[in-house]
């Protein structure tokens, strides 16, 4: 832990060490940062191949490409990646490029857990992706991996998964615990709790609930575990457990995993805002109770995934009005994103473009929450794509889009050069057309009744689906210019100024563009 | 710097400890959930069992019971209840049996677990004497008649008129693990 000291004492100037060993070694948070981010880019590709494997599927009834167990695999896979492989190590990255940079700190609290939180990720996903090449292949049971399923007819594989989730869990956790060290105790003089940037309270907030249900997970897999090998009855009902126990204990992970995912991307938001509308966020306290409320709604509303297990009729209503619950404080945020933009002076650059499609797509995905949150009603909606255009309204044009908000908002600080904007702008409007093009189809299909988790489907879905593929390929193919968007701005100099936006507010933008390798050697005041 | 690293060594115990916790926790979920269905009956697991005290016998009215048998996948046994339906006073013991025959050319051993619909009729069913207290065991081509004993407290609802009551049966016999036998090269024709 000395290595905190090191970085105070040692010369601004000092830059980062040569070869390869970098970044083995890394214990400075902007690298340790691009890892991150790095390692969310690929695990988004490779689950993004898997989501088109799936898409192309479906372009047509009847089986073309996989067999359905491979399909399966897909399914699988693609969730798992996507949640665990690119949405989360894609905020961890964002929270330990510009954590301390928000608050004035010289790195994280805890650099050398910093450096191994990392390094485990890569370890976890390659023992994940290498159960595709097992006998009897990868996961196939879904990324819920309800028992008896991922217990009882598991692919030996499964033992494997069971591991990664362990290893990804640890990961999480000590990524959670630096966090929290960071933001509790290396703030700058003055920067008081309420004067931190919404995107560290949402990411502090965020971090607790990691600490909270990341073991829980851990606590799950560890009974399936014991399940399949050790002669356990967790969630036998033969041996006197009970398959239903397993979904509980999940969904009190899961819950407020989905938040995990979201919290942060109301954060980026908060911030990208204000900066493009040339306002100060509107109604700043009531951002930070919101936050705190969603978190801790998050842990009493888990049975609204399991409406139809055959849970009492008290158990349907109190899950059912604890989730409509959740709506208030969401809709708190929506307005006042959309007060602080009210008389503004806006301008549309990338980020605020993706910023924008957050708040309205965001905003239907959530509305689409609430229908499947009236639990009569969800049981005509229960694991059809209904759900699936739900969740990934909330979590493509939403965590993912906030995500490359912010990554364009927050590139040119990194890198010292400014983003062909006009590439960016080419990016959005592909992003954002072929996001609904593929998930708002996805609607009618699920409220017809076509369930999810299946390789092939009933004709009179085929026109809807065979639109959602196109939109797929659209969507999934545009996020190669993120690519070369990225790339292009680390490689052509076209430098640009400290503050990089007009209406930009916060320490971030008070250090040199490119963020120096070592910033706030010396604590800056804030006023 | 010191106190700095005293301050982060503090807190990270705190989080460190906090998590075990929470791992405990998710173990504990496990006896939790129990006690919450045992303390409000909302899962329809019938918790009294063994001798009944003396009730009063309504005769004003006659519930219907209905009884089924299920076998869990790959269980081969015949199974099934004596008779499907019955009616009986509340307060009243009642008998019946389920049959059960072990076709296979193995000993085998079965374990059956209760099922109560609605689950709000579950507190009021007390089983003095049940088939699924224990495990069943039978040899090749043997079969047997296990007895069930119960009695429906006359405390019962006046609304519920029906109570079904389910038994899946379980192969418990121990063995080797069945080998995985769906090692299909999925991948091979994706990739060709």
């Amino acid at each position: 832990m000395g290595t905190l000291e090191q970085t105070v004492e040692t010369d601004e100037h000092h830059g980062p060490a040569r070869g390869i060993t970098r970044w083995f070694y890394t214990t400075n948070h902007k690298d340790i940062g691009s890892m991150y981010l790095w390692f969310s880019l690929i695990m988004f590709l490779l689950g993004g191949c898997m989501a088109l494997s799936i898409r192309a599927e479906l372009f047509q009834p009847g089986l073309q490409l996989m067999d359905p167990n491979f399909f399966n695999q897909m399914t699988t896979m693609h969730g798992l990646i996507m949640v665990f492989g690119a949405v989360m190590p894609a905020f961890v990255g964002l929270a330990n490029w510009m954590v301390p940079l928000m608050i004035g700190a010289p790195d994280m609290a805890l650099p050398r857990m910093n450096n191994w939180s990392f390094w485990i990720l890569p370890f976890a996903f390659s023992m994940m992706v290498a159960t595709l090449f097992m006998e009897g292949g990868a996961p196939n049971f879904g990324w819920t991996f309800y028992a008896p399923l991922s217990t009882t007819y598991a692919p030996p594989s499964v033992t494997f998964f069971i591991f990664a989730v362990h290893m990804m869990g640890i990961s999480s956790i000590m990524g959670a615990i630096n966090i929290i060290a960071t933001i509790l105790n290396l703030r700058a003089p003055g920067m008081t709790m309420m004067k931190l940037p919404l995107f560290v309270w949402t990411w502090l907030i965020t971090a607790f609930l990691l600490i909270a249900v990341m073991p829980v997970l851990a606590g799950v897999v560890t009974m399936m575990l014991m399940d399949i090998h050790f002669g356990t009855s967790f969630f036998n009902a033969a041996g006197g457990g009970d398959p239903v126990l397993f979904q509980h204990v999940f969904w009190f992970f899961g819950h407020p995993e989905v938040y995990i995912m979201i919290l942060p991307a109301f954060g980026i938001i908060s911030q990208i805002i204000p900066t493009f509308a040339r306002k100060k966020l509107f109604g700043y306290a009531s951002m930070v109770y919101a936050t705190a409320s969603i978190a801790f709604l998050s842990f009493i509303v888990w049975a609204h995934h399991m409406f139809t297990v055959g849970m009492p009729l008290a158990g349907e209503l109190f899950f059912m009005f604890s989730t409509m619950l959740i709506a208030v404080p969401t809709g708190v945020k929506v307005f006042n994103w959309v007060a602080t933009m009210f008389r503004g002076s806006m301008t549309f650059e990338t980020p605020m473009l993706f910023a924008l499609a957050f708040v309205v797509l965001f905003t239907i995905g959530g509305f689409s929450g609430l229908m499947l949150a009236i639990a009569p009603a969800d049981f005509q909606y229960h694991d059809t794509y209904f759900v699936v255009a739900h969740f990934h309204y909330v979590l493509v044009p939403g965590a993912i889009f906030s995500i490359v908000a912010g990554v364009y908002y927050w590139l040119p600080k990194w890198t010292g050069n400014m983003y062909h904007e006009g590439m960016g702008k080419l990016h959005f409007w592909l992003s954002f057309i072929g996001v609904n093009i593929t998930f708002f189809p996805m609607h009618f299909v699920g409220l017809a009744g076509m369930p999810r988790r299946i390789p092939d489907y009933a004709l009179q879905f085929a026109d809807f689906n065979a639109v959602a593929t196109v939109g797929a390929f659209i969507f999934g193919f545009s996020q190669l210019l993120l690519v070369y968007n990225v790339i292009q701005c680390i490689r052509v100099k076209r430098h640009t100024t400290a503050q990089v936006w007009e209406g930009a507010e916060g320490l971030e933008w008070t250090v040199p563009s490119p963020a120096p390798y070592h910033t706030f050697a010396q604590p800056p005041l804030v006023k | 710097m010191a106190q700095l690293q005293n301050e982060n060594i503090k807190l990270v115990r705190k989080l460190v400890l906090g998590c075990l916790l929470m791992f405990g926790f998710g173990f504990a979920l496990v006896p939790l959930y129990d006690v919450f269905c045992d303390i409000t009956g909302l899962n329809g697991k019938v918790t009294r069992t063994g001798p009944a005290g003396p009730m009063q016998v309504d005769r004003s009215r006659e519930i219907n019971l209905q009884l089924i048998a299920v076998n869990n996948e790959a269980m081969p046994w015949q199974f099934e209840p004596i008779t499907t339906t019955m009616t009986i006073h509340p307060g009243l013991t009642g008998q019946t049996a389920f049959l059960a025959y072990n076709p296979t050319g193995q000993n085998m051993i079965a374990q059956a677990v209760p099922s109560v619909a609605p689950a709000e009729a579950a507190e009021y069913l007390q089983k003095i004497n049940c088939f699924c207290f224990e495990r069943q065991a039978l040899e090749p081509g043997q079969s047997m008649e296990m007895p069930l004993l119960f009695v429906i407290d006359p405390e019962l609802p006046e609304h519920i008129t029906t109570i079904t009551l389910s038994y899946t049966l379980f192969d418990i016999t121990p063995q080797l693990q069945a080998n995985y036998s769906a090692g299909q090269p999925s991948m091979r024709r994706f990739m060709l």
